[in-house]
């Protein structure tokens, strides 16, 4: 997904003399052909990330359209203030533009997971929250991110995240895409486990329930008509996320079904943390239950307690 | 800026800064906000920046002029009075800073009314906020500056020192922060609380040019701005010595009117003072 990212990215800022690329020293071997091509537009902030969303605010007051890039925690929680104050306050056109998503640093430990950063970036005003969920996604949506008026959260996977998507029709921020149909359940799935979603619902099709999948890369503004649509006739609906079960996905669709006239079996699925075992992203997530196999395992043990056959 | 100043304008500027701090205290004694005594030492500063310094007026739109940051939002009034007496706005808009239904918010607000250009309050953002745009402007080879005011006790935010490394590192000559150090903050004075000292000392080696002068004083305040930027390549900082309180004699260097506001006897004494 950075590579998706910063070659997006380029590729737009041969034509728009107003992109900028901020990063608080992260992006080693990623970022490198943007600075060489666009050198008076690449800022290396250092390793001072309240200063550098700052004077991404001030880039942003006098036209400049800022992309601010490091590794989630670092943009994100550690400079939540500037975030909140000077950017969404404000409402600039500053991207921030977060990496490692999950569990993708899975062995540096818990000071390089964002298992709270949806939830957190969700409540600050005006600021659009959108995980992609593959490259395809991750390229659209850079695209879309141009023409897009007010602030952005990108969450992006790290990486080698596989592809799911051969072709995107059409991407909007805040508006789901449909990955596969499905008559009997839902899965609606954010950010870099789309992947693993998809899966599950293969496995769960083995079992003879047909689930239908939702990639809502966008988890604010979220998408109320898609949603609404989404999980009509289905039996049961479930979200997955790498990410805290509260306050994320789950949270934004729980708060959306709640308000619907009719009750409708639902599951969050996700991470509760903090987590206590170290290891790569693949073994966290299987250990978690966030591998397809989890996925599906989960979702057959609830259709079971609520006594639904398929 | 090269205009020339003589000693019927000083007068004039004099009478203005007056006039600011009658504006100020009634300001606070309508609304019973606080920060009455960080706005009354940063007048001479503001003075001199838009009736001298700052290539900015009410009618000016786009991109081409002067920015100016006040980091120390929550002097907000002092700003306000400043930017109708340039006619920003109706003058008639002060009395209502601070009351139900207003558009004048005890720390500033981007937009709120014109000349307001960045929401500020929470300390330690606005450094960052200028070096962008100072970067923004050299982007666009503009030849203009952009102005910071922090207070004293906002150089306590660790954030504060990251874009003044950030600043120097980018050598932005075209940003110009102003100090404005009364040396009192909420609890009681900064060497006790957090100690500054060495302040300059600190900016030389985070590698600013600076100066210090007398805020009040405003031939110096007006000279260091159009002096700015003191070296090539290097951001300028400006170190003005203040008074809290400055202008009314029982509120000068005293702690209680960081927070205190003015009640109808005290509005009037003051205003006596300020005849």
């Amino acid at each position: 997904m950075r590579t998706a990212f910063i070659k997006t990215l380029i590729g737009l800022a041969e034509k728009n003399e107003r992109i900028f690329l901020l990063t608080g020293d992260l992006g080693f071997s990623v970022l490198e052909e943007f600075k060489e091509k666009f050198h008076g537009r690449f800022i290396n902030a250092g390793i001072a990330e309240a200063n550098m969303i700052g004077v991404a605010a001030g880039l942003a007051l006098t036209g400049k359209l800022v992309y601010v890039y490091s590794i989630v925690p670092f943009v994100t929680l550690r400079c939540l203030e500037q975030i909140r104050n000077d950017i969404c306050y404000q409402r600039l056109n500053v991207r921030i533009i977060g990496i490692g998503g999950g569990l993708s640093y899975g062995t540096a430990g818990g000071s390089h997971y964002s298992l709270e950063d949806i939830a957190i970036m969700r409540a600050m005003p005006d600021l659009a929250v959108v995980a992609p969920g593959d490259p395809l996604e991750t390229e659209s949506l850079i695209k879309e991110s141009i023409n897009y008026d007010g602030p952005l959260y990108i969450r992006l996977g790290k990486g080698r995240d596989p592809e799911v998507h051969k072709k995107i029709k059409s991407f909007k921020i805040g508006k789901g895409i449909l990955i596969k149909p499905g008559k009997d359940i839902g899965i609606i799935s954010t950010g870099n486990i789309l992947f693993n979603s998809l899966k599950s619902a293969e496995l769960l099709l083995e079992s003879k329930i047909d689930p239908a999948v939702l990639s809502m890369h966008t988890v604010k503004p979220i998408d109320r008509i898609g949603l609404a649509r989404f999980v009509k006739g289905k039996k049961a609906v479930f979200t997955v996320e790498e990410h805290d079960v509260d306050g994320g996905l789950g949270s934004a669709v729980a708060e959306v079904l709640s308000e619907m006239p009719d009750k409708i079996n639902f599951k969050r699925i996700g991470v509760n943390p903090p987590v206590k075992i170290l290891g790569s992203q693949d073994y966290l997530r299987a250990k978690l239950g966030l591998d397809p196999k989890g996925i599906s395992e989960k979702i057959k043990g609830f259709l079971k307690k609520w006594k639904i056959k398929k | 800026m090269s205009k020339t100043f003589n000693k019927n304008q000083l007068a004039g500027l004099e009478e203005i800064a007056k006039e600011l701090r009658r504006e100020i205290v009634t300001m606070h004694a309508l609304s019973g906000n606080s920060h009455i005594g960080s706005s009354l030492s940063v007048v001479e500063i503001l003075i001199a920046l838009y009736f001298y310094s700052l290539d900015l007026s009410p009618g000016c739109r786009g991109k081409k002029k002067d920015r100016l940051i006040f980091s120390k939002g929550h002097a907000s009034s002092s700003l306000y009075a400043v930017l109708a007496k340039k006619g920003f706005f109706s003058k008639d808009l002060l009395k209502s800073y601070c009351v139900d239904g207003t558009k004048l918010a005890g720390h500033c607000i981007i937009n709120c009314v014109p000349g307001i250009e960045a929401s500020t309050g929470s300390l330690g953002h606005g450094l960052s906020m200028g070096a962008g745009l100072a970067i923004g402007m050299r982007a666009e080879r503009e030849k203009h500056r952009a102005f910071v005011i922090l207070s004293d006790g906002e150089c306590q935010e660790g954030s504060v020192w990251e874009a003044a490394m950030f600043a120097s590192q980018h050598k932005l000559d075209n940003l110009v922060a102003i100090i404005d150090y009364n040396k009192l903050q909420a609890f009681g004075k900064t060497s006790e609380v957090m100690d500054l000292e060495p302040l300059s000392k600190k900016w030389f080696s985070f590698g600013w040019e600076a100066r210090e002068i007398n805020g009040h004083n405003l031939p110096q305040v007006i000279k260091a701005l159009s002096e700015a930027p003191f070296k090539k390549d290097k951001p300028s900082v400006i170190i003005a010595h203040t008074v809290k309180g400055k202008g009314i004699s029982f509120m000068e260097n005293q702690l209680l009117w960081h927070y205190k506001s003015p009640n109808k006897d005290e509005l009037r004494k003051a205003l006596r003072e300020l005849d």
